[in-house]
């Protein structure tokens, strides 16, 4: 499968959704639209391999992932954010191919670090990745966790850093700055390993490498990332998409 | 409470292989018993309580039991989301086990009163508590746990050697365990947790009432206690726990939903809330402020 393909498929799809649905986050949703695009092409297609979407609020990108690979219908799609739907706004367990709900920050890492000892106590050759938002590392939680995995040499879990440096309602560094954020993760005792991430190529290639150590990545990416006016902003955390808007982001869309 | 608790546990390990005893740096002198005999289904996060809750949730996923060991507020206040988003909303088989329940620490100050607890863990819908009063209900509730994987929440008494004779057979959550059981009278003392030597006291005051435990509750056990409820007249209930959210107050909560001519008097005894910030033994505090 063509990854460039594959995630303006995604892109379009996220628009189109958030549109009828009215929803907020779609600047973090299309920020990991190639992240997500590489595991599930490549990584999660094998089924002893698990993933958690940590950062929940971008579960729509996971949900029209979900769908084109057939874990959901059209259908069901639709009715994200409506009424009764199972589609809550952020991850949820009760979707098939996802195994648990989120929405909370710093919730994905420590249950991540859990499925991966209990992965090395089965003695299974698996991978356990977890994407993380960048804002969510200031959650303490993440960094008990590290510890451990770093501690117990987990070998097999992956962290995924969507590295946007922008957070809820300013950029990361005026927030609370993370830099020099490779440095740290060295310093628990992880891999490190900084990439595009938008650039597939790059982002399978860090995901594949071998480490004796936890692995983290860092993606580089841009909130909004496909659509020019919606890029590097902090309103479309929360803006959501009228008629008008959608109509010039279809036309734009890379 | 806690070495009967230990001893059980690896007694069920050799044969249950999906057990995992996860501590958060406590139970020194308590469970070197298990981690000497099952060294790579032991581990010791540190004083790390939401990692301890989360890597037990992945644990779970993958179909492991793990019990999750610390004392007092640290494996629940602290990492209570942990418990509501990952545990008890996808009714994972985690254990939270906390020792020092009510006010075993006394000593040790505010920040080791475990009596608002049960107000967090009846919160929460799929979570069953357990709250054993003596050496035999711990037995039991672990026999229930083990056999029925669960959100629960084992709630064990610090260091006292409580012992009934009883023997307990077959527990269940909702089952009333009774000791002192009389048809003709219609009063009774009913209690949960380690408040079993206050009831007995209680009991020698009023040796015509009945006696009885319900040592496994929570939410959903909640509304079939109204059956039960009307064959008394009266009800004491006891427990080491302020009012808000507690025992009494739930018991009370079932006759809210139930037939309304229910004329039962529920009287409860329970913490008064002056005694946060007030220090301690045990024995002390219990008797100054409401458990005599």
């Amino acid at each position: 499968m063509n990854y460039k393909n594959f995630s303006l498929k995604i892109r379009k799809l996220i628009l189109k959704i958030a549109n009828s649905s009215q929803c907020s986050h779609i600047g973090s949703n299309l920020s990991i639209v190639d992240i997500l695009t590489v595991l599930y092409v490549k990584f999660l297609k094998i089924k002893k391999n698990s993933f958690i979407l940590s950062k929940g609020h971008a579960c729509l990108a996971q949900y029209c992932v979900l769908k084109e690979l057939g874990f959901i219908t059209d259908k069901t799609l639709n009715t994200f954010g409506k009424n009764g739907t199972i589609l809550m706004s952020h991850s949820s367990h009760k979707v098939p191919g996802i195994n648990l709900s989120t929405g909370s920050l710093g919730h994905g890492l420590p249950v991540a670090t859990g499925i991966a000892l209990a992965n090395k106590i089965n003695k299974k050759k698996s991978k356990m990745f977890v994407l993380l938002s960048d804002g969510e590392l200031d959650e303490g939680s993440n960094w008990e966790s590290i510890l451990f995995s770093s501690h117990h040499k987990l070998d097999n879990l992956v962290i995924i850093i969507d590295y946007n440096k922008l957070q809820s309602t300013n950029s990361v560094k005026n927030t609370l700055n993370l830099e020099p954020l490779d440095k740290k993760f060295e310093s628990f005792g992880c891999k490190v390993l900084t990439v595009n991430g938008h650039n597939c190529e790059k982002i399978f290639k860090a995901l594949n490498s071998k480490s004796s150590k936890p692995l983290v990545v860092i993606a580089n990416t841009v909130k909004g990332k496909g659509v020019s006016f919606m890029e590097n902003s902090v309103l479309w955390h929360y803006k959501s998409l009228d008629s008008e808007d959608y109509k010039r982001a279809l036309k734009i869309i890379k | 409470m806690r070495k009967i608790f230990i001893q059980k546990l690896v007694k069920e390990a050799s044969k249950n292989k999906k057990i995992v005893l996860i501590v958060g740096d406590l139970g020194y002198g308590i469970v070197e018993p298990f981690k000497q005999k099952f060294p790579k289904r032991f581990f010791n996060v540190g004083v790390a309580e939401q990692s301890m809750a989360g890597l037990a949730v992945g644990l779970a996923l993958k179909g492991f039991h793990p019990f999750i060991y610390s004392i007092a507020n640290f494996p629940t206040f602290r990492c209570a989301e942990q418990i509501r988003n990952d545990i008890d909303y996808h009714n994972l088989p985690v254990t939270i086990v906390s020792v020092g329940s009510g006010l075993g620490y006394g000593n040790l100050g505010y920040s080791h009163h475990a009596i608002q607890d049960y107000a967090l863990l009846r919160s929460f819908p799929n979570t069953v508590i357990a709250s054993p009063s003596n050496n035999q209900e711990v037995d039991g509730s672990l026999n229930y746990l083990l056999k029925n994987p669960q959100p629960s929440y084992l709630r064990l008494d610090k260091s006292l050697e409580l012992n009934s004779n009883k023997k307990i057979l077959n527990m269940f959550p909702g089952k009333w365990i009774y000791y002192k059981n009389k048809v003709t009278n219609k009063n009774l003392i009913l209690s949960t947790g380690s408040v079993f030597e206050n009831c007995k006291k209680l009991y020698e005051k009023h040796k015509e009432y009945n006696w009885a435990t319900l040592p496994l509750w929570g939410m959903k056990y909640k509304n079939q206690q109204a059956k039960k409820i009307k064959k008394y007249k009266k009800i004491i209930t006891v427990e080491n726990h302020l009012q808000d959210g507690g025992f009494g107050s739930w018991l009370t909560e079932s006759l809210t939903q139930n037939d309304n001519n229910i004329k039962t008097k529920i009287i409860s005894k329970f913490l008064d809330k002056k005694v946060i910030g007030q220090v301690g033994s045990e024995k002390y505090l219990n008797s100054k402020y409401g458990l005599k």
